[in-house]
């Protein structure tokens, strides 16, 4: 199918530690069409990271590795690339921004030569050319006096700056896949505004596609075509945006939804919170890696592993009571339907 | 009735501290708290030719005045640099107040002896963020509990061990774990040990800074609720710090604003969220992204242009001018007082007043903060 960008069938990313193997990644497959927002959502330990990582090979090897899987990009199995055939993809037709920009920008490096160098590379430009191109790099993600700070370092940026100039870097090469891993988590709510907004903006100019993964539930809710949840290395639920905020079928799902402060519905009572703590992912237990923690879980949840059930052909929950917990969303959601219309 | 309670007349007699209204007592009141840090002199160059050497100084905390009411929880929001953490720190001087007065069951901790102030801590008590860095790594779950209740002299021997394993419990973790270290628990349980050791005391204000910010999303409702249950049992008062707003509303009775170094708000939880008065508040709200797609793709997002300003030069007059969708020429001279426009919802911001509680509109294009249309 030519609508579809990136493939991921299978993809299996271990840790070999001395705790035993860590499946950061097990069994994960989705796809990404052109030109949309994938939101993937998870707590620490989900393998949100690391599968997006393996997108960009950049497992650390050991101890990582990729055990299996196919990553088909535009009809090219990633997997199957030689390192050198992939630095021609990475940071040209896909690349990635971090949630913290001074890990990945030179401290030693003038803003304007980190910018260059990437599209001398992999554009060809000739220095002229690519120090244009800089300065209208910072200037379309919004670096006031673009043409005065093209040779700052850094350091003499703030954060949100930063994260600019980043962003910059990221889409420097024009890629089709732009993978943000918590673009905006070290950053203050109104840098965040900024930020949400230039990507969007950004994606509207360009038709690229995104993958964006974050722990806020409310940043993926305004941004992402679709969204994963990942739970234990697993995919937990995929649905569309609004089907996965209004009638979401998977009980982890429906906890993260509650836990949320929601003042409209929380003033005076006690949160809603899931028990327990995530999930120690070199020892999880045999049935449901969720299990231990769910309220519906009953003796088969702890014992069989659960299907991954498709409640409509673009919604797929794993649970072995899907069918169900999409039902009782159903009915919560046409219930609060009825109280918004006669309010009383 | 104006009554304004921020620094500009606090030198001319103590200022107005807003009713009680709700017949709490006070339990804490701060008046016209300053804490500055002095980074020495200009650059280097100014130092070696002797040339005017401008004394660089950051006002962290600038004339803040406030009153704790016994048993509320006020929050305390704003972006990084606000100062909301010195001013957190300076109650329990932790970090040691350049002036202004804080006032704690009659008494002025910024006056009391070091030893005063040592055992005054005992009814004041910190969570912190971070729960990695806040807890001894070679101390046992016991002995990190057990600290403060040996310093004071509370408990001794097996009456120690019984108050740690009965702390444990009520904030949620099992006396299984009396004798483990702290990298042998996950985030959230680690919070949890911070909070029992400030909970050892029994003190009667703690502050909270950024509590939850560190931990995973379903651990933080568990912390939030657990803060929430002790405070009923124990009649503890907090002061929630954080930058997490959908946080700060769902545990607050009343909400403060912080901007460089001053209140700009003050008002009831459900007020500050519902009615915000200062442009400000307004976009730190609007810039809070909703868990709802449906409201996400609807409402209009006020976006801030541009970054807070150094807190080492910040702006003449209203420290927001620069940012402000609503700023005029007048706002770069006054310094505006933090006033009272609504009953109990107090704002800082001379374009308000309680007759005109709504700021009309500039023309577009007038504002230096304003976003033009993209």
């Amino acid at each position: 199918m030519d609508g579809i960008l990136l493939s991921i069938r299978d993809l299996r990313t271990y840790f070999y530690t001395e705790d035993g193997i860590v499946k950061a990644v097990d069994g994960v497959s989705f796809d990404l069409r052109r030109g949309e927002t994938l939101g993937i959502v998870g707590e620490s330990g989900s393998g949100k990271s690391v599968a997006n990582l393996s997108i960009m090979r950049l497992i650390p090897e050991p101890p990582g590795r990729i055990v299996s899987g196919e990553i088909i990009f535009d009809g090219e199995d990633l997997l199957a690339l030689t390192p050198r055939e992939m630095r021609r993809i990475r940071g040209k037709r896909i690349s990635m921004v971090f949630q913290d920009p001074m890990t990945s920008l030179n401290p030693f490096m003038r803003i304007s030569r980190q910018l260059m160098e990437l599209t001398q590379l992999h554009l060809g430009h000739t220095k002229r050319q690519a120090y244009a191109h800089a300065i209208e790099m910072l200037e379309r993600v919004g670096i006031p006096d673009a043409r005065m700070r093209v040779d700052s370092y850094p350091h003499a940026f703030s954060g949100g700056m930063r994260q600019r100039v980043m962003i910059a870097m990221a889409l420097a090469c024009e890629p089709e896949l732009l993978i943000a891993d918590e673009p905006t988590t070290a950053l203050d709510v109104t840098i965040q505004a900024q930020i949400l907004e230039l990507i969007k903006r950004l994606k509207r100019e360009t038709g690229m596609s995104v993958i964006l993964i974050t722990h806020d539930l409310g940043v993926v809710a305004g941004m992402a075509d679709r969204i994963i949840v990942m739970y234990a290395g697993k995919i937990f639920e995929i649905a569309p945006t609004a089907k996965l905020f209004a009638t979401p079928a998977n009980p982890y799902t429906k906890g993260l939804l509650r836990s949320v402060p929601d003042p409209a519905r929380d003033a005076g009572r006690e949160l809603y919170q899931i028990p327990g703590l995530p999930p120690d992912v070199a020892r999880l237990p045999p049935g449901c890696p969720f299990a231990p923690r769910c309220a519906l879980a009953q003796e088969r949840c702890r014992r069989e592993f659960p299907p991954f059930v498709q409640i409509a052909p673009d919604h797929h929950s794993l649970c072995h009571f899907a069918t169900e917990v999409y039902a009782e969303s159903v009915r919560e959601k046409e219930a609060k339907g009825a109280s918004d219309l006669n309010p009383l | 009735m104006w009554e304004a309670i921020s620094s500009q007349n606090a030198s001319s007699g103590s200022p107005k501290v807003p009713p009680s209204g709700d017949g709490r007592d006070l339990l804490l009141e701060i008046r016209d708290l300053r804490v500055h840090f002095d980074l020495g002199g200009g650059t280097l160059w100014d130092r070696i030719t002797g040339g005017s050497p401008a004394r660089r100084v950051v006002k962290a905390v600038d004339g803040v005045t406030l009153v704790v009411r016994s048993g509320e929880t006020l929050g305390l929001v704003g972006e990084s640099g606000c100062g909301k953490s010195t001013l957190g720190r300076a109650i329990l001087r932790l970090i040691e107040p350049t002036g202004g007065q804080i006032i704690f069951r009659g008494r002025d901790l910024a006056r009391l002896s070091r030893e005063e102030m040592r055992r005054e801590r005992r009814h004041l008590q910190m969570i912190f963020q971070d729960p990695y860095a806040s807890l001894n790594p070679r101390l046992t779950v016991r002995d990190i509990i057990a600290e403060p209740l040996e310093t004071f002299g509370l408990t001794r021997g097996l009456e120690t061990e019984e108050r740690v394993r009965d702390l444990m419990r009520k904030v949620g973790l099992s006396p299984r774990f009396i004798k483990r270290y702290p990298h042998e628990f996950s985030g959230g349980q680690r919070q949890r040990i911070g909070i029992a050791r400030a909970l050892a005391l029994n003190p009667k204000l703690i502050v909270a800074d950024e509590p939850i910010s560190a931990l995973d999303v379903s651990i933080q409702a568990q912390i939030m609720n657990l803060l929430k249950r002790l405070q009923r049992e124990f009649d503890l008062t907090y002061l929630f710090i954080s930058h997490d707003l959908r946080a700060v509303r769902y545990v607050s009775d009343r909400i403060a604003v912080m901007y460089l170094g001053k209140i700009v708000e003050l008002a009831e939880a459900r007020a500050i969220y519902e009615e915000p008065l200062m442009p400000y508040t307004k976009a730190l709200i609007s810039a809070v992204p909703v868990p709802d797609p449906t409201i996400e793709l609807t409402r209009r997002r006020i976006v801030l242009e541009g970054d807070v300003p150094s807190p080492l030069d910040p702006p003449s007059g209203c420290r927001f001018r620069t940012r402000c969708p609503y700023a005029i020429a007048q706002c770069a001279e006054v310094v505006p007082p933090l006033v009272e426009i609504k009953p109990r919802h107090f704002a800082a911001c001379i374009r308000i007043s309680p007759d005109e509680p709504q700021i009309e509109r500039v023309a577009a294009g007038e504002a230096p903060g304003l976003k033009r249309a993209s």
